[in-house]
């Protein structure tokens, strides 16, 4: 019985000898593991961030009804509503109050703005509800209830049960918080103009209909149509229908959620980890193959006489092909389990960091199971063909060549050495560049996974310094501003004379903006156009060599983001679709290409634009550079300035830009770039060790004929310099063309990524390179410093 | 260091010389106080079974190896007490290793094999005279895959005597080769013994060897058995095998 159960249940004599190779080669199978792990990891984390973002992006928006369409409007008399209800496909619409407020804390010397949103005054909305965080809804009867936004609550450490005083329309006014809120249309909620979440500086209230269409004097009337549409209508046609029924109110022009902002940063989020969860990983897969590959082949040939003696023995080609076989998958299987729980970690970890610039009330870090099904299958298949190829030398070896010595490697066909190269070196070089040119494609191998290694890490660099250059071009090269006022209508540029006044401020400059939907043949884009002063110095437009533009009258200067959305280059016309006051349908030739990275600027002169709208001497706010002594001061006149709806301070807005940079999206990015020196690491390593193990018998005899460590760690080191040494210059040269594929499938209209080529990118990548292979060569030097020259000479092999 | 090989003197002086591996109740006593005097210039063979301490006394004294106990002497130099650097230079200048699996670089060819030594070496024979020693001139730029097995010893034996080495160390130099390329590798260690005035160690499990040696060390159990002194030497043709 036990007998039975031994043979039932004890390994096979191969088996424990499978052991015991995974055990005696722990060093190589385990940096050859943790390859595939971080491949894995980075499968399983991505596609578990996109899979969680999407799928709770989508319960949130559905529980929340958030509308599919958004028309936003100067002032539609409610009975609109009934109208737009009836365009066949809307199955439910909803009018609201927004207007915008400043928040006056005590403590805060800068005005901090607000969105206000309308609650319905009876029941819950019928769409764009919130999700109430703490304490309870508003009572309609009391007028100075509100709902607040709970990021913002938070930080400033305000609860229900608290006052909170705002400036709306002009007039100041004292407010009772009764409950906390978020809501599915402020995900990602950054000051307007600024595209960097900021809790401390950006809140949403809700108050309800009546209280808020009194402030604004809105009564009877809305100022923005939601719309939600039944499955399988035709968004387009109903786009259109709403515009017709409300242009005569001042439609600015509706759009879809997809056109939505918070919606379009966190969909552009959800884009770009899906195209890094396709292109990395195989990377990382493709690596360990070729580890695996020389590993094996390298273990295979060690171990011919043993191969040998179990034919003999009558096991078959396919028994012994299998125990390695085994081996293989041991090692990737490894790998890929320990990638799996990796990746969970890291994920949770990451949806932390996400949590805190796209707020959801609930998100639960879930990968579907048929990812984890394929980063382990896909780590079996490459594993498996980096394995497979070798193993037809098990098939092919009989027991009798198996039993004898192997011949001496030839290398009659390497290198043929001419005399006068001859002349040049010496013999321990012409083994170093023989042994490189024997096998070639092992060379050309590790040249290929080391350049992989450091252009990923050159990519990523540059996408991290493409950040910093974002940093410095738009808050140091186009805004020189200190201050950015804007206005609740568009006022008389009289005010600037009133603005200029103010002790400390040094000087001022103003702007217009206007909602305009700007086409070129079948491109189009939904913004605005910004109207300039002929030659601005606050807020610039600035060419490729960081110049200012000229802003002419009679053309319009596009962003470069913009200018490739819309398929257009200087001198060609573009339709701008002005969307406010008279609605002009303006033809303007684009007459120069602006340098921005955040957002799509158009530029025109303001007096053109004003002209164009008949409305001149109009402007919708300034920007102001001052005296940073004089600053309290100043901000406490602005924020008591009836007309100011908001105030933008640079200063507060780069900080909280560089806030996000450094710990939530940079992180992504560092751990790129530190599992791209890794990866530089475990090439470089195994090389050495393979490279080591199948030369120990040279290396000995070396230092047996009289050769010292030095010489003798020359003959096995130089191969790995000039192989390190190849990787740098095809490693950059990869990374250069990689960060453009990098910044490419990074950039959106909403922020462009640029590729910066900084030397130091490239010396940063370079030191990680030679970092981690002196790092390998100094643990293989060890080795040769410890080698047995007297058992390492009776091993015959 | 005397390179001189004046018959009168010893090359190789041993006293108490033991080596154990291990310690406690592992411990593996290799060599048990051997006392040996080797004077310079004649063939050595050392005879005698597996484990029987041979090899680990030819490793010491070809300075790949540290004795546990007692000492020996190369000339006057204590090999006991060099260091690991002087060993390698001790090795570099004065000596020759012949292996049994030949142990050639298999990325140089003959003549290179042979080069590799003689470009760290101070007064070395020229590449070609030494490979033309072992009658292997024409084979020069072949490969060790183009050679065959006591071909390649001979490569091997033209890169240790190619230095001009004093003494040379053949460890079981034609255990891998059958009975006529055994004849001709001894036939050339005996012409550098005689021509070259080159002290010769050859460990051996073929006890006719003995033959054509001046002296014959048996070993067993980690001590020397007995000494014997060959008056009449034969030449390595005429050992029967």
């Amino acid at each position: 019985m036990s007998g039975n159960w031994e043979t039932k249940y004890s390994m096979t004599p191969l088996d424990r000898k499978l052991v015991r190779d995974l055990w005696r080669m722990k060093g190589q199978a385990i940096a050859i593991s943790v390859v595939i792990a971080l491949g894995v990891m980075l499968l399983i984390m991505m596609d578990g961030l996109v899979n969680s973002l999407e799928e709770t992006k989508q319960a949130y928006y559905q529980r929340y009804r958030l509308a599919d369409i958004f028309a936003p409007v100067k002032r539609a008399p409610d009975h609109l509503l009934a109208e737009i209800a009836r365009i066949p496909g809307v199955s439910s619409v909803e009018g609201r109050v927004n207007g915008s407020a400043l928040i006056n804390l005590p403590e805060i010397k800068t005005p901090l703005r607000a969105q206000t949103v309308s609650q319905p005054d009876i029941g819950t909305p019928r769409l764009n509800d919130i999700y109430l965080a703490a304490g309870r809804r508003i009572n309609p009867n009391h007028k100075n209830e509100i709902l607040l936004l709970e990021g913002f609550a938070k930080v400033h450490g305000l609860e229900p049960g608290d006052k909170l005083s705002a400036t709306m329309n002009g007039s100041r006014r004292s407010f009772q918080i009764v409950g906390l809120a978020q809501s599915p249309e402020f995900l990602f909620s950054a000051p307007p103009g600024e595209f960097m979440p900021d809790d401390a500086r950006f809140a949403v209230i809700w108050m309800s209909k009546s209280a808020l269409a009194a402030t604004y004097d809105m009564n009877g009337a809305f100022n923005e149509a939601l719309l939600s549409v039944s499955r399988g209508s035709k968004l387009s046609e109903i786009l259109a229908r709403v515009d017709r029924i409300l242009s005569s109110s001042g439609g600015i022009g509706a759009y879809a959620l997809r056109d939505h902002t918070s919606n379009r940063f966190i969909q552009e989020e959800i884009n770009g980890l899906k195209l890094s969860s396709r292109g990395v990983p195989p990377l990382f897969l493709t690596v360990a193959a070729f580890l695996l590959n020389i590993v094996v082949s390298r273990m295979l040939q060690s171990e011919r006489e043993q191969i040998g003696l179990l034919k003999a023995f009558g096991y078959s080609s396919f028994e012994i092909g299998v125990h390695y076989f085994k081996f293989i998958q041991t090692i990737a299987i490894g790998g890929a389990l320990l990638g799996c729980i990796l990746g969970i970690l890291s994920g949770r970890s990451l949806l932390v960091v996400y949590q805190t610039y796209y707020k959801f009330p609930f998100l639960l870090f879930q990968v579907d199971s048929a990812t984890f099904l394929i980063g382990i299958v896909i780590s079996v298949l490459s594993a498996s063909a980096g394995g497979i190829f070798v193993l037809r030398q098990v098939f092919a070896l009989t027991p009798a060549t198996a039993m004898r010595p192997p011949a001496p490697a030839d290398y009659s066909h390497s290198a043929n050495l001419n005399n006068s190269l001859k002349f040049l070196l010496d013999q321990p070089t012409r083994m170093v560049i023989r042994q490189l040119t024997r096998q070639p494609l092992r060379a050309v191998g590790a040249i290929v996974g080391i350049s992989a290694g450091m252009a990923l890490s050159v990519g990523m660099l540059s996408v991290l310094s493409s950040f910093d250059r974002t940093l410095d071009l738009n808050f140091n090269i186009i805004d020189r501003s200190d201050l950015t006022v804007s206005f609740n209508n568009t006022l008389s540029d009289k005010i600037l004379f009133e603005l200029k006044s103010i002790d400390g401020v040094i000087e001022v400059e103003p702007f217009r903006n206007v909602a305009a939907i700007m086409r070129n043949g079948f491109e189009v884009y939904r913004g605005g156009v910004n109207g300039l002063v002929e030659l601005p110095r606050l807020n610039r437009a600035v060419d490729k060599n960081l110049e200012s533009i000229r802003i002419t009258n009679g053309g319009i200067i596009l962003g470069a983001g913009l200018a490739k959305t819309l398929n257009i280059k200087t001198n060609d016309i573009l339709t701008v679709d002005v969307r406010e006051g008279r609605r002009p349908l303006l033809h303007v030739p684009v007459v120069g290409v602006a340098e921005t990275l955040i957002g799509s600027p158009a530029y025109m002169h303001l007096s053109t634009l004003n002209r164009s709208l008949g409305e001149p001497g109009r402007i919708s706010g300034a920007h102001l550079r001052i005296d940073s002594s004089k600053s309290p001061a100043i901000y406490k006149t602005i924020k008591n300035l009836p007309s100011v709806a908001g105030v933008s301070v640079k200063k507060q807005a780069r900080e909280a830009f560089k806030k996000i940079i450094d710990s939530g999206a940079g992180a992504i990015r560092y751990i790129m770039a530190a599992i791209a020196g890794i990866i530089t690491f475990g090439i470089v390593y195994n090389s050495a060790r393979i490279a080591f193990a199948e030369r120990a018998r040279d290396l000995a005899s070396l230092r047996v004929i009289g050769f010292t460590k030095n010489e003798t760690a020359f003959v096995l080191l130089a191969e790995l310099a000039i192989i390190t040494l190849i990787s740098l210059p095809v490693g950059s040269i990869l990374g250069y063309y990689l960060s453009f594929a990098i910044s490419r499938g990074f950039s959106t209209d909403l922020y462009q990524i640029p590729a910066i080529f900084s030397p130091q990118n490239f010396g940063f990548a370079t030191i990680a390179v030679l970092a981690a292979a002196a790092v390998s060569g100094w643990l293989v030097k060890r080795d040769i410093s410890t080698i047995d020259l007297v058992s390492s000479l009776k091993t015959r092999e | 260091m005397s390179a001189s090989t004046t018959k009168t003197k010893n090359a190789f002086t041993t006293s108490g010389l033991t080596k154990t591996y291990g310690s406690g109740e592992t411990a593996v006593h290799a060599l048990r106080g051997v006392d040996l005097e080797l004077p310079a210039g004649e063939l050595v063979v050392l005879l005698g079974a597996s484990g029987s301490g041979k090899s680990t006394l030819l490793n010491i004294l070809g300075g790949l190896d540290h004795a546990s106990e007692g000492s020996a002497h190369f000339f006057d130099e204590e090999l006991t007490s060099m260091s690991d650097h002087q060993l390698t230079l001790y090795r570099r200048h004065q000596v020759g290793f012949v292996f049994q699996f030949y142990n050639l670089m298999p990325s140089l060819t003959a003549l290179e094999n042979v080069e590799l030594v003689t470009e760290i070496s101070n007064d070395p024979l020229d590449p070609g005279e030494a490979l033309k020693l072992v009658g292997l001139e024409d084979r020069a730029n072949h490969f060790p895959a183009q050679l065959s097995g006591g071909e390649q010893q001979r490569v091997a034996i033209a890169r240790a005597v190619a230095k001009r080495p004093t003494v040379l160390f053949c460890d079981e130099p034609t255990g891998a080769l059958d009975s006529k390329t055994g004849r001709t590798v001894l036939g050339v260690l005996q012409d550098v013994n005689i021509n070259l005035g080159t002290t010769v160690l050859i460990i051996t499990h073929a006890a006719a060897t003995a033959d054509m040696a001046d002296r014959t060390i048996h070993f067993s159990d980690g001590g020397i058995r007995k000494v014997i002194i060959n008056k009449s030497k034969l030449s390595a043709e005429q050992i029967e095998w």
